[in-house]
């Protein structure tokens, strides 16, 4: 449970990192998210199998302990009351179970892409994050545009023609499909309390905190996990609000 | 504070033995001491049942004074009630307030059946402590108590584990019936010292296999169990038993533990 969770919050913070290149020129998620399904040795395919495994195996051994627990205690308590419980810790099961729905939906809306197949169509021509053409300042920490333009000046080939993720977030998020970022935002909302009492509670079963370390590492996990709901959340956000807005039109496939 | 007398109603669970159903009986008591304690409320009351020729409710206790850990009791909800560092034979009906409603239960746990009425088996307890609750000595004249230093944090660290008492608060309150702070604070009393460094290994094995073995939910770290506590018993000594497992665990793995 606390090593499956160690990956998925380890790929959550790198995930919501990524995300946030939204804020910057369209060319930076473009040419990460180009990056990613350009890695070499099928490491994108390695890093998803280790996804999925760390989510299965996460699954299985909550819906276990679930059950163990269950059987622990066949007869309830009629006066029920708690001394100290979080709401946190006490709705982990409920806060996963509806995480896992958003995932398969996560996946289909942007990675699938068969919620709105459209997607796939979405195409631009990178062209350098400031406009000024080609100059050093100009590129991302990707070198995409570079490799892609790499023959010459600046040749107006289809090479530097890809897939247009920032229009996809865009459009996906757009005020016509508001309850998709609704969606999105309450689903950050219930990660962030997943990860409130999962960070802390990760420690503590690992046996890797002490008297000292305790409060500090529940501070940590409170950070991290409103950081965590600020940085995933801002973008829907963004894009209700319109400070984000396509670069592509979406065209219908039909 | 003053002495008062006060009236209260009381839900108690009372059931025949294990193989028969329980259910709630009601009881009023009219001009109870706010002076009395808890278990000398329920001596009265069972003073007027046997009186009125029936029953009288069966509840463990012992020594009376919060050092036995034999009481026990979920009252309202908490086991030894909702007053930080106490037992139920500590709880005063000072706490309560005239025309309060009292539910007693008995703790509820897979592991801990009710034997009758308010009463359970903690067995299984003890079966975690004889898997390893102990040192292994040579019997003989005791040595010097000054050949082995052990510092003073370290001493009352140990101390600190060691005034569990084993009542099972600690399972009783945890929304998964867990044992994970007695078996914490049995395993860390021991393996602190450098008397249970040599079995240290061996003794998170077996106790937290015992403790498995017996049926106990799984800790998820949601801190009733410290929180209800009589003694205090910190959860910071099940991170500490979690790693002298896993630590164990991996040595057990590489054969280096030997018979366990
Ligand atoms: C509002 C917040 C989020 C946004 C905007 C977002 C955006 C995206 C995008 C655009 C992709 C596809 C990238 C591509 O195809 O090039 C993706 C993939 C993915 N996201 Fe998110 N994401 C968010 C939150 C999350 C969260 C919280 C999780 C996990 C708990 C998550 C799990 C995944 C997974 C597993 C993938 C698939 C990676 C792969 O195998 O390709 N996402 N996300
Ligand atoms: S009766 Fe001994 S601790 Fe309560």
């Amino acid at each position: 449970m606390a090593l499956s969770g160690l990956v998925l919050v380890g790929f959550v913070c790198g995930h919501m990192l990524g995300n946030l290149q939204m804020f910057l020129h369209s060319d930076w998620i473009n040419e990460y998210a180009y990056k990613l399904q350009h890695l070499p040795y099928g490491l994108l395919w390695v890093v998803r199998t280790v996804m999925l495994i760390a989510v299965v195996a996460h699954v299985i051994t909550a819906v276990m302990l679930v059950l163990e627990n269950h059987r622990a205690r066949p007869e309830k308590y009629v006066a029920r009351d708690t001394l100290q419980a979080s709401f946190a810790s006490r709705t982990m099961r409920y806060t996963g179970f509806i995480l896992f729905f958003f995932i398969i939906f996560h996946l289909m809306h942007f990675t699938i892409q068969n919620v709105h197949p459209e997607f796939k169509d979405l195409e631009v021509r990178l062209e350098g994050v400031s406009g000024s053409h080609g100059s050093l300042e100009s590129r991302t920490i990707w070198g995409v545009y570079d490799k892609l333009s790499a023959h010459g000046e600046f040749p107006e080939s289809e090479a530097l023609a890809v897939h247009d993720v920032y229009s996809m977030v865009a459009i996906g998020f757009s005020p016509t499909y508001w309850y998709v970022s609704v969606f999105y935002i309450i689903s950050m909302g219930l990660l962030c309390y997943h990860l409130m009492h999962g960070i802390s509670s990760m420690f503590q079963s690992l046996g890797l905190r002490n008297a000292i370390w305790r409060v500090r590492l529940d501070r940590i996990a409170l950070v991290i996990s409103l950081v965590v709901f600020v940085g995933f959340a801002s973008i829907p956000v963004a894009c209700l609000t319109g400070l984000i807005e396509p670069i592509t039109p979406l065209v219908a496939v039909h | 504070m003053s002495e008062r007398n006060i009236s209260i109603t009381l839900k108690v669970w009372r059931q025949k033995d294990a193989d028969s159903a329980g259910a709630f009986e009601t009881y009023r008591m009219e001009s109870v001491s706010t002076s009395s304690s808890f278990l000398e409320m329920l001596d009265l009351l069972n003073e007027q049942l046997i009186e009125e020729d029936k029953d009288p409710i069966a509840f463990d206790h012992d020594c009376r004074e919060g050092i036995c850990g034999m009481c026990s009791l979920v009252i309202n909800g908490i086991p030894h009630g909702k007053n930080k560092l106490q037992t139920t034979c500590q709880l005063h009906m000072r706490s309560f307030r005239d025309g309060d409603t009292i539910t007693i239960e008995p703790y509820r746990s897979k592991p801990f059946p009710v034997t009758r009425d308010l009463v359970v088996d903690r067995t299984p307890m003890d079966t975690i402590m004889q898997a390893g609750g102990y040192v292994t000595q040579r019997i003989g004249a005791a040595q010097d108590a000054n050949a082995l230093p052990i510092s003073k944090e370290l001493a009352d660290k140990a101390m600190d584990a060691a005034a569990c008492i084993g009542c099972g608060a600690c399972v009783a309150v945890c929304p998964n019936a867990s044992a994970m702070l007695f078996t914490s604070a049995k395993v860390s009393q021991l393996n602190m010292l450098p008397q249970g460094k040599p079995e240290k290994d061996r003794r998170a094995l077996r106790m937290v296999g015992a403790m498995d073995a017996a049926g106990f939910g799984n800790c998820t770290n949601i801190g009733e169990c410290e929180a209800a506590c009589p003694k205090g018993i910190s959860l910071d000594f099940i991170a500490r038993m979690n790693r002298d497992y896993a630590v164990a665990s991996v040595k057990q793995f590489l054969g280096m533990v030997g018979s366990v």
